[in-house]
């Protein structure tokens, strides 16, 4: 499945658009503890989590993730929104915490 | 021989600015061509290291030589040093403040990552003094 599909069938807010939406997305990772999620999350993942900071875009730079979602409307800072959209990072929101987000993409990724 | 010297100052307290070394250096090796996931073995292991500067020693320098079969990485800093190693290396220690766990550091994943991305590790410590930090990832 690809982010731009992902974000239709979940309707996602997009936070920032220069990312690459035609991205595949093959697995999900679920987490706030940054260097859980650096060693942890597997490549072309979807990353929820409530951490909308800085260093979130740093770690899914680093950590090679497909797009990060911030669930129950998490927000993401200014200056974390200056770096996503400079290193072409796609963030996405939603209301749904991460498990609802994460049931309905185990059903679009079987 | 070092193909390429890359060389870094990582500032301490800038949370801004943490992970640009690792980030330039990701830039670099993906330009040169080398395998996606070496790349991301010293992406990984090179940001926890930057960061544990930044955290716990007030910043650093790091440097990084690339060769055709490794990338070898000197991250060094004068901090506080490690006063304990072993403790230090075990997944979930962490001495970091509330601050800095609130931006969802402290995890205490940071050294154990950096060992499990790395094929060579060494830590020279010495409180009071400092830390350096050797890590030497294979490319395969
Ligand atoms: N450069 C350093 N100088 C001084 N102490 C350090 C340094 N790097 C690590 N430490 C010590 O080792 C501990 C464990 O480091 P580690 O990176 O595994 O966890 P952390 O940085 O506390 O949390 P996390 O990396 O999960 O965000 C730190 O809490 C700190 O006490
Ligand atoms: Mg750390």
């Amino acid at each position: 499945m690809t982010v731009s599909e992902f974000i239709d069938k979940l309707n996602l807010k997009i936070l920032t658009d220069t990312g690459d939406l035609s991205r595949t997305i093959d697995d999900c990772y679920i987490g706030d503890l940054l260097s859980w999620v650096m060693g942890r999350a597997p490549e072309n993942s979807a990353w929820l989590t409530v951490m909308g900071n800085i260093n979130s875009i740093a770690v899914a730079t680093l950590a090679d993730v497909s797009c990060i979602v911030l669930t129950e409307n998490a927000t993401l800072d200014e200056d974390a929104k200056e770096k996503a959209l400079a290193h072409e990072i796609t963030v996405l929101q939603t209301e749904e915490n991460s498990y609802k987000v994460a049931t309905k993409l185990y059903e679009l990724l079987k | 021989m070092s193909a390429i010297h890359l060389h870094f100052d990582v500032p301490g307290d800038d949370f801004t600015r943490a992970g640009e070394a690792s980030g330039s250096t990701k830039k670099r090796l993906k330009a040169l061509g080398y395998d996606s996931d070496a790349i991301r073995r010293v992406a990984i292991a090179m940001y926890e290291a930057e960061i544990n500067m930044v955290i716990h020693a007030n910043g650093g320098y790091c440097d990084v030589d690339v060769y055709p079969d490794r990338v070898e990485i000197l991250l060094a800093d004068d901090g506080p040093g490690i006063e304990d190693i072993d403790k230090a290396m075990q997944e979930g220690y962490s001495t970091a403040p509330d601050n800095v766990r609130s931006l969802g550091f402290g995890a205490g994943m940071g050294l154990p990552n950096i060992k499990k991305y790395s094929d060579e590790m060494r830590i020279d410590t010495k409180l009071g003094i400092g830390t350096k930090l050797y890590l030497t990832i294979k490319v395969h």
